[in-house]
C-alpha cells in the first residue's frame, strides 16, 4: 500500500475510536509534558546557574600576572643563586599578543588603588578600582540605583552602597552629586639640564579629580579573579588609566631595563566560551606568564548540571514509558476489534507488510499528536513553575527569573522521542495483527 | 457462458488437516481437480463437508497440508506470503456469505480498497470504481454506507469490490445464504451475467436447486472429499 493511503486508512481508523485513541494520544502527551518540564527545569537552572556565573565574570575569565622571581628558586635542589631569568614584563605588547589569541573577546588590567575622597568637605579613606564597560552585564549591577557609566572615560563614579552609606545617611541622595578624587600619580621624571632626554624613573605627585556619583550598586562587582574584594569607588577603566596612578608594580619598573616603559600588574582575559579558558589559560602560560582560572569548578558544575539533567530526563521518561503502554493496549485492542477488519483486509490483498505498516503509522500518529501536544503542555507546565518562582521571588523583594527553558533541540528531540517510543510500544500489536490468520479473522464475529 | 481448454485452478491430491487437541480433522482430504478457465462451478456439500476450505486453499487465504493447488500454473503451496496476498489481490475475487464489507466506508470507499491495497494509481481508481459499480448497478447508493443498504445491495457492493481488481477468478462462499430468494436470484443472476463474460467462478453452496440453475458444474463433497463431480445433476 502506498504510504499516502495507509496515511488516510490510519487516520480513519484512529477517528473512528476517537475517545479511546484520544485518551491514549493525551495520555503519551502526558508522558511527553512531564519529560518536557523535567528537562525545561533542569536546562532552565543550568542556563541560569551558567548565566550568571558567566555574568560573574569567574568562569569566563583568566587572571594572569607576570612569572614571580619566587619561581627561579629551586628549594635547595639546585644552586641557591641559580642565573634567574627576569620575570618577562606584562606590558602593553603582551596585552595585545593575548587579545590576538583565539576566543579571546578582551584583555584588560586591574586597576585599583588607594585613595582618599572628599565629599561635603569631609575626607573618607577607601579603594578605587576601575570597571570595563563589558561589566556592566555583571550581575551585581543588575538591581542598581542610578545607572552605568555613560562613557568608557567618563568622569563619573558608582559608590558601594557601605561606602555611600559612609557619605551620607540617604545613599540614594548623592546620585548626581560630586566627590573629589584624590590619588597618587606616577609623572615620568623632568629631561635633565641636557633637555635631550629623560633620566630613568618617575615620580609620585598628588593630584585630584572631580567626579560625578551616577549610582550606587548594592553588592560589590566581582568582575573577575583578580578584582575579588575590590574597590567601593568603581569609576571607568579608561578613566583609571588615564590617571596613571600608582601601582603596586610600579618599584619593579624601576628596575627594569626601560623603567620608563609602564607594565601592568595582572590581566584579565575573558574568552568567549567557559570551555575553551583551558586552552587559552594553556597559551597564556605557554607565553611565559602566569595564568590562573576557575575553569575546574566550571568543570564540576558542568558535570553535576549533567548528571542533574539526565536523572530529570529518566523521571520524565518513565512517564513516556508508561503512557507507551497505553498504545500498546490501544493498540492491542484495536486488533481484538478489528480482527474480521484484518481479515478482509488480508482476503483483499493486504500483506502482512501492509498491516504491519498500518498499525505502525496508527502508533506513530499518536506519538506525534501526543509529541507536540505534550510539549504544549509541558512548556505550559514550565511557565507554572516560572510564574509562581517569581511570585514568591517577589514577594521576597528579588529580580525575577526564569528557572525554566525549552531549547529548540529539546523540542524536536521530546517528538522524536515520543514517536520513537510510540513506533517501539507499535512492534508488538503491529506484528500481532500481521500474523492474523486471515481464515480465522473472517470467523471472527 | 464460454469456457475455454487452459486450466483456471487445478488441486493435485489436496489436503487440509487441523489438530484439534488429540483428533486430526481432515477438513479436506486427498482433493485432485481441475476446473477450467471460464467454468462456473458449485461446490456442493453439507455443513463441515470441506468445501469453504477448498474455496479458502483456492483463494490463497489458507495452505495446504499437503499436495499442490495451482491458479494461473503456478503453485499456491509454494508461494511466500507477500506472492499469496498479491494472488489475492490480483488472481483472485471474493465473495463472502456475511459479504464483509468494513461498516465504516461508504460503498464507493469499500469498492475502492482493492485498488488502495493493489497501489493502483488515484487518477485510475475513480474510474474503476465507477465501471465495477455500474456493473452491479448501484450507482445511486455511492455515498451509502453498509447499514444503509438492504442485503442484496450489500452483496452487491461486495461483488463490485471483488470485481474492482479485474480478476481471472471469482471465488463465492455462500453469496445468497443472507439473502431471500429473490434477492439471491438476482445475486446469481449477476454471476451468470459475470461468468459470460468469460471469468471463472467457483461458488460454495448447499442450495442445489440453483446450483444446477447457474452453474454448469456440480462438485459434491463430504468428510473432505470429492464424492461426485459432473455436470448439473
Amino acid at each position: 500500500m502506498k504510504g499516502r493511503d495507509l496515511g488516510e486508512l490510519a487516520i480513519r481508523n484512529l477517528r473512528e475510536a476517537f475517545l479511546r485513541n484520544s485518551l491514549t494520544t493525551l495520555g503519551i502527551s502526558v508522558g511527553v509534558a512531564s519529560l518536557v518540564a523535567m528537562l525545561s527545569l533542569g536546562v532552565g537552572l543550568q542556563d541560569l546557574a551558567t548565566d550568571r556565573l558567566a555574568r560573574s565574570g569567574l568562569f569566563d575569565a583568566i587572571f594572569v600576572t607576570p612569572k614571580s622571581a619566587a619561581a627561579n628558586f629551586r628549594g635547595g635542589q639546585g644552586p641557591i643563586f641559580a642565573p634567574a631569568e627576569p620575570p618577562k614584563p606584562l606590558d602593553e605588547e603582551a596585552r595585545e599578543k593575548m587579545a590576538a589569541l583565539p576566543n579571546v573577546v578582551e584583555v584588560y588590567p586591574d586597576i585599583r588603588f588607594p585613595t582618599e575622597i572628599h565629599f561635603n568637605g569631609n575626607p573618607f579613606a577607601t579603594m578605587a578600582a576601575g570597571v570595563v564597560p563589558s561589566a556592566r552585564k555583571d550581575g551585581a549591577f543588575d538591581g542598581m540605583k542610578g545607572s552605568f557609566f555613560s562613557g568608557p572615560d567618563a568622569d563619573e563614579a558608582i559608590l558601594q552602597i557601605d561606602l555611600a552609606r559612609q557619605l551620607s545617611d540617604q545613599p540614594d541622595s548623592l546620585i548626581g552629586k560630586s566627590v573629589v578624587l584624590r590619588y597618587a600619580e606616577r609623572q615620568p621624571l623632568a629631561p635633565d639640564g641636557g633637555g635631550k632626554s629623560a633620566p630613568d624613573g618617575f615620580s609620585i605627585v598628588p593630584k585630584e579629580k572631580n567626579l560625578r556619583i551616577v549610582g550606587i550598586v548594592e553588592t560589590e562587582p566581582a568582575g573577575g579573579i583578580g578584582s575579588l574584594g575590590r574597590g567601593r569607588l568603581l569609576i571607568p577603566l579608561e578613566l583609571a588609566q588615564t590617571l596613571r596612578t600608582t601601582q603596586a608594580n610600579d618599584l619593579r619598573d624601576l628596575l627594569r631595563d626601560n623603567p620608563n616603559q609602564r607594565s601592568y600588574e595582572s590581566l584579565t582575559v575573558r574568552v568567549n566560551d567557559p570551555p575553551k579558558v583551558k586552552d587559552v589559560e594553556e597559551l597564556i602560560k605557554d607565553m611565559g606568564f602566569t595564568a590562573f582560572s576557575l575553569i575546574d569548578a566550571s568543570k564540576s558544575l558542568s558535570l553535576v548540571f549533567t548528571v542533574f539533567d539526565l536523572f530529570l530526563g529518566i523521571f520524565g521518561s518513565l512517564a513516556l514509558v508508561v503512557a507507551s503502554l497505553g498504545i500498546v493496549n490501544t493498540l492491542v485492542m484495536a486488533i481484538l476489534e478489528r480482527r474480521r477488519e484484518i481479515g478482509i483486509f488480508k482476503a483483499l490483498g493486504a500483506s502482512d507488510r501492509d498491516i504491519r505498516r498500518l498499525f505502525f503509522v496508527e502508533a506513530g500518529t499518536m506519538g506525534l499528536l501526543g509529541g507536540v501536544l505534550g510539549l504544549g503542555i509541558g512548556r505550559l507546565i514550565g511557565l507554572a513553575i516560572n510564574f509562581g518562582t517569581n511570585v514568591y521571588l517577589k514577594r521576597r523583594a528579588l529580580p525575577e527569573i526564569s528557572v525554566t527553558a525549552v531549547h529548540w533541540w529539546m523540542a524536536g528531540l521530546a517528538i522524536i522521542f515520543a514517536i520513537l517510543i510510540s513506533l517501539a510500544a507499535g512492534i508488538y500489536p503491529a506484528s500481532r495483527a500481521a500474523r492474523l490468520d486471515p481464515v480465522e479473522a473472517l470467523r471472527y464475529e | 457462458m464460454t469456457t475455454g481448454n487452459s486450466i483456471a485452478i487445478r488441486a493435485d491430491r489436496v489436503a487440509r488437516h487441523y489438530q484439534m487437541g488429540d483428533a486430526l480433522v481432515r477438513a479436506v482430504d486427498d482433493v485432485s481437480l481441475e476446473i477450467r478457465a471460464g467454468e462456473f462451478v458449485a461446490l456442493l456439500g453439507s455443513s463441515g463437508s470441506g468445501k469453504s476450505t477448498l474455496l479458502n486453499l483456492i483463494a490463497g487465504l489458507d495452505r495446504p497440508s499437503s499436495g499442490a493447488i495451482f491458479a494461473q500454473d503456478r503453485n499456491l503451496a509454494e508461494m511466500t506470503p507477500e506472492e499469496l496476498a498479491r494472488h489475492r489481490s490480483h488472481t483472485v475475487g471474493i465473495v463472502f456469505q456475511a459479504f464483509n464489507l468494513l461498516p465504516r466506508m461508504t460503498l464507493e470507499e469499500n469498492v475502492e480498497l482493492p485498488l488502495r491495497l493493489a497501489e493502483v494509481d488515484r487518477e485510475e481508481r475513480t474510474a474503476r470504481v465507477r465501471e465495477a459499480i455500474e456493473r452491479v448497478r448501484l450507482a445511486a447508493r455511492l455515498t451509502h454506507r453498509p447499514s444503509e443498504l438492504s442485503g442484496g445491495e450489500q452483496q452487491r457492493t461486495a461483488l463490485a469490490r471483488a470485481l474492482v481488481n479485474r480478476p481471472s477468478i471469482l471465488l463465492a462462499d455462500e453469496p445468497t445464504g443472507n439473502l431471500d430468494t429473490a434477492t439471491g436470484d438476482e445475486i446469481m443472476n449477476l454471476l451468470g451475467d459475470i461468468n459470460n463474460t468469460g471469468m471463472t467462478i467457483v461458488m460454495v453452496t448447499h442450495e442445489q436447486p440453483r446450483a444446477e440453475r447457474y452453474s454448469h458444474r456440480l462438485i459434491h463433497m463430504k468428510d473432505g472429499k470429492v464424492i461426485a463431480d459432473g455436470g448439473r445433476a
